[in-house]
C-alpha cells in the first residue's frame, strides 16, 4: 500500500519533470512583469493599441463599454478619447480592413489580437515588439528575432527607432526613435498589460472571487470534518 | 402533513423502499479509506458537467461560423459566463483524475473480481462513454487544437482496411472536419453521450447494490444466511433485501455514515477542483492548449499536435507501433484489455494486501507505465521518448499477460474472515 503511493508519487514527479523538459523551448522571452492591477498602464496600452495596431489588428470579441467599465474610464470620455470612426460603446472593437486585400499586402492577413496573450503569452509580446531589426531583404525592411520573416512592418518605429543586426547576430541599440530605450519599453510594457487584460477581462474577478470560494471551502471542510468525527464516534 | 404525502406517494412509489435500500439500509462494509471517495466525487463532477453543460449551451453556437466567437462571447458578455465554461473545462479533466483513481482503486483491492465483474463492465463502458464524450466535447470551442486533434483521431478510422475512407466520411459528414462535424458532434455532446452516461451510471450502481459493495480487505462483508450468530451481526437495521439472504458483519448503513464521509470528501476535493479552476484554469497548457485560442484553421497545423492529457496513455500506444492500423489496434486494445481483468485475473484472493510480492509489483510498474504514457502522450515524438514509449507500453500489456500466468498459483497470505480482526 505504502509502496503503491510512493510509485504513483514518483511517477507524479517523472511528469512533472518530463513537461518542465518541454516547456524549456520559451526560456529565452524577456519578463514582461506587467501588471493588471494597474489601470494607468492599461489605459496607455489601450491607447497606444489604438492608435498604432487596431487599423489593422481587430480585437474582434471584446467590446468598447466592457473595456470602459474595467479600466475606469466613463463611457463619454472614452467615446471623446477612444473612438474616432463612429461607432457606437457597445460595438466590438473592429476595423475596416478588407481581409482578402489585407493577405494581398502583407502576406497574411493581421490576425485578430484579442487573445494574442493566451494564445502566445505576455512575455512573448513584450519581446516580440522589442525584437524588431533592419533587414533589407524584407519588403518592409525589417525582420524580427522572435517571430522571422514575419509580414508584419516595425510599427512603433517611430517611437524606438529601429536596430540593426551584425554578421555575428549582435544587436546594436535601436536609433532615431523619439523614446529612449526605457520608455520604449514601458510602453510596449502597458501595451502587453492591455492584451493579457483584452485576453481575458475576468481575470482579475475570476482571483479575487477564488480567494472567498477557497476560504469558504476551508471553513467547510473543518465543519465537515468534525461532523464526521461526530457521526462515526461509536464505529470502531 | 409530510407523513401523509409521504404515504400517499409509497402506495403508488416505492420511494421509501428505495431510499432504505439505497441508502439509509444499505449495507456499506465500515472500513472504507480514502480511495472509496473517488466514486461519489465521479457523480459529483458528473452533475457539475450536466448543469453546467445546460448553461453553456443555453449561449453557445453550434455552427463553423459562429463557436469561436460564441465561447468568447460566454467568456465575455454572459454573466458569470466565463465561470460556468472554467467550471466545464476544469471539470472535464477533474473527472478523468477521479475516473483513473477509481479504477486503480477498484484494480488493487481486486473490486472487479467475482461476482462483480457485471459491476466492472458496466463501469468500463462509462470509461469509454466519457472518452467519446470528452472528444467531441474538445471539438466544440472549434479552436485550431480542437480542429487537429478531432482531424488526428477520426483519421485513425481510415486506416481500417476496405470501409476506412468511407467511414471516416460517415464520421466527419463531410470530407474534411467541418462545420457539419462540429454540427453532429454538438448533438451527440449534449444529448446522445449524456443520456447514455447517466443510464448507465444507474446500471453501475445498481449493479454494484446488487452484489455489495468490496473494501479495502477484499474481505465481503455479507455472509451464508445463518452462519453468523445474531450478537457478531451488524447491529444496524438494514433492508430486508440484503437481510433476507445474508447475515451481515463489519457493515454500517450508506446513510448517514458515508454521506457524511462523502461531503467530507466532497469538500476536500472542491478546494482542490477550486484552486485549480479559480488560479490555473489552463491547467499550465494541460487543460486548455494554447493553440486552441484561435479559431480552427484547416491550413495552419499547429506546431505540435498534442491530446489532451486524459488521452495521453492512449495516443501513445498508438504512437509508438509504427505501422498506422496495427497502432490504432494497440491503442483499442489498450482498452479492450482492461473491460478483460475480470478474466484475466484468475486468483481469489481480491485485495492487494494479501496477495503475492510479485502482485504489488506488477500494480506498481502498470500504475508508473500508465502515468510515463501519459505524459509522452503530451510531449513531442522523439526517438528517447519513443523508446520509453515503447518500454511502458509492454509494461501497460505485460501486466495482463503476467496477472494471467500468476495469479492462477499465486502464493497468497491467508485472508482473514473478518473485516475487523
Amino acid at each position: 500500500m505504502k509502496n503503491l503511493i510512493k510509485a504513483l508519487a514518483f511517477g507524479l514527479a517523472t511528469i512533472v519533470s518530463m513537461s518542465a523538459l518541454a516547456s524549456s523551448g520559451g526560456a529565452n522571452l524577456d519578463h514582461a512583469n506587467n501588471d493588471l492591477t494597474d489601470k494607468e498602464s492599461l489605459k496607455n496600452g489601450f491607447k497606444t493599441y489604438i492608435n498604432y495596431c487596431l487599423g489593422c489588428h481587430q480585437l474582434q470579441y471584446q467590446r468598447y463599454n466592457r473595456t470602459f467599465k474595467d479600466l475606469g474610464i466613463e463611457d463619454a470620455d472614452g467615446v471623446e478619447n477612444y473612438m474616432f470612426t463612429g461607432e457606437k460603446p457597445g460595438d466590438h472593437i473592429t476595423n475596416t480592413m478588407p481581409t482578402k486585400e489585407a493577405a494581398k499586402w502583407f502576406g497574411t492577413a493581421p490576425p485578430d489580437l484579442t487573445l494574442e496573450a493566451r494564445l502566445r503569452s505576455p512575455d512573448w509580446i513584450y519581446t516580440y515588439l522589442r525584437s524588431f531589426y533592419m533587414d533589407s531583404e524584407r519588403p518592409f525592411g525589417v525582420n524580427n528575432k522572435v517571430f522571422k520573416d514575419v509580414g508584419m512592418p516595425h510599427v512603433l518605429q517611430d517611437l524606438q527607432g529601429v536596430s540593426s543586426i551584425d554578421e555575428h547576430g549582435t544587436v546594436s541599440p535601436a536609433m532615431g526613435g523619439s523614446l529612449t530605450t526605457e520608455e520604449y519599453d514601458v510602453v510596449v510594457r502597458d501595451l502587453t498589460n492591455f492584451l493579457e487584460y483584452v485576453g481575458e477581462p475576468s481575470k482579475l474577478e475570476r482571483k479575487s472571487m477564488g480567494v472567498n470560494v477557497l476560504i469558504f471551502l476551508f471553513i467547510f471542510f473543518i465543519v465537515a470534518y468534525f461532523l464526521k468525527k461526530e457521526y462515526w464516534k461509536d464505529i470502531h | 402533513m409530510l407523513a401523509n404525502f409521504m404515504a400517499w406517494m409509497d402506495k403508488r412509489l416505492p420511494l421509501t423502499d428505495a431510499w432504505n435500500k439505497h441508502l439509509a439500509q444499505y449495507p456499506a462494509p465500515k472500513n472504507f479509506n480514502f480511495w472509496y471517495f473517488f466514486g461519489s466525487l465521479a457523480m459529483l463532477v458528473l452533475v457539475n458537467q450536466i448543469l453546467t453543460g445546460v448553461w453553456l449551451t443555453m449561449s453557445y453556437e453550434p455552427s463553423g461560423d459562429g463557436a469561436f466567437a460564441s465561447v468568447e462571447y460566454i467568456m465575455r458578455d454572459v454573466d458569470y459566463g466565463w465561470l460556468l465554461r472554467y467550471m466545464h473545462s476544469t471539470g472535464a479533466s477533474a473527472f478523468f483524475v477521479v475516473v483513473y483513481l477509481h479504477m486503480m482503486r477498484g484494480l488493487m483491492y481486486g473490486s472487479y473480481q467475482k461476482p462483480r465483474e457485471l459491476l466492472w463492465i458496466f463501469g468500463m463502458l462509462i470509461f469509454l462513454v466519457l472518452m467519446a464524450e470528452a472528444f467531441m466535447g474538445y471539438l466544440l470551442p472549434w479552436g485550431n487544437m480542437s480542429y487537429w486533434g478531432a482531424q488526428v483521431i477520426i483519421s485513425l478510422f481510415g486506416a481500417i482496411p476496405v470501409i476506412g475512407d468511407d467511414l471516416t466520411l460517415w464520421i466527419r459528414g463531410d470530407y474534411v472536419i467541418s462545420g457539419a462535424t462540429l454540427n453532429r458532434f454538438f448533438a451527440l455532446h449534449v444529448i446522445a453521450m449524456p443520456l447514455v452516461l447517466v443510464i448507465l451510471v444507474f446500471l453501475h450502481i445498481l449493479a454494484l447494490h446488487e452484489v455489495g459493495s468490496n473494501n479495502p480487505e477484499g474481505i465481503e462483508v455479507k455472509k451464508k444466511k445463518g452462519s453468523i450468530p445474531v450478537e457478531e451481526q451488524s447491529k444496524f437495521t438494514f433492508h430486508k433485501q440484503y437481510t433476507d439472504k445474508y447475515d451481515i458483519v463489519d457493515a454500517i448503513p450508506f446513510h448517514p455514515y458515508y454521506s457524511v464521509k462523502d461531503i467530507m470528501g466532497v469538500a476536500g476535493f472542491l478546494i482542490l477542483f477550486c484552486w485549480v479552476m479559480f488560479f490555473a484554469p489552463e491547467g499550465g497548457g494541460y487543460f486548455m492548449e494554447a493553440p486552441n485560442f484561435e479559431p480552427a484553421n484547416g491550413l495552419k497545423t499547429p506546431e505540435h499536435i498534442a491530446p489532451v492529457w486524459y488521452f495521453g496513455p492512449f495516443y501513445t500506444i498508438l504512437r509508438v507501433i509504427p505501422d498506422k492500423l496495427l497502432g490504432a489496434i494497440g491503442m483499442f486494445s489498450a482498452i479492450i484489455v482492461l473491460f478483460l481483468v475480470p478474466w484475466f485475473d484468475r486468483g481469489v484472493v481480491k485485495s492487494v494486501k494479501y496477495r503475492s510480492k510479485l502482485h504489488l509489483f506488477n500494480l506498481i510498474q502498470f500504475s508508473i507505465c500508465f502515468v510515463v504514457l501519459g505524459a509522452l502522450g503530451t510531449l513531442p515524438a522523439t526517438p528517447v521518448y519513443n523508446m520509453m514509449g515503447t518500454i511502458a507500453s509492454f509494461g501497460y500489456f505485460g501486466f495482463f499477460v503476467a496477472l494471467w500466468f500468476y495469479s492462477k498459483n499465486e502464493k497468497c497470505k491467508p485472508v482473514p474472515e473478518r473485516v475487523s480482526h
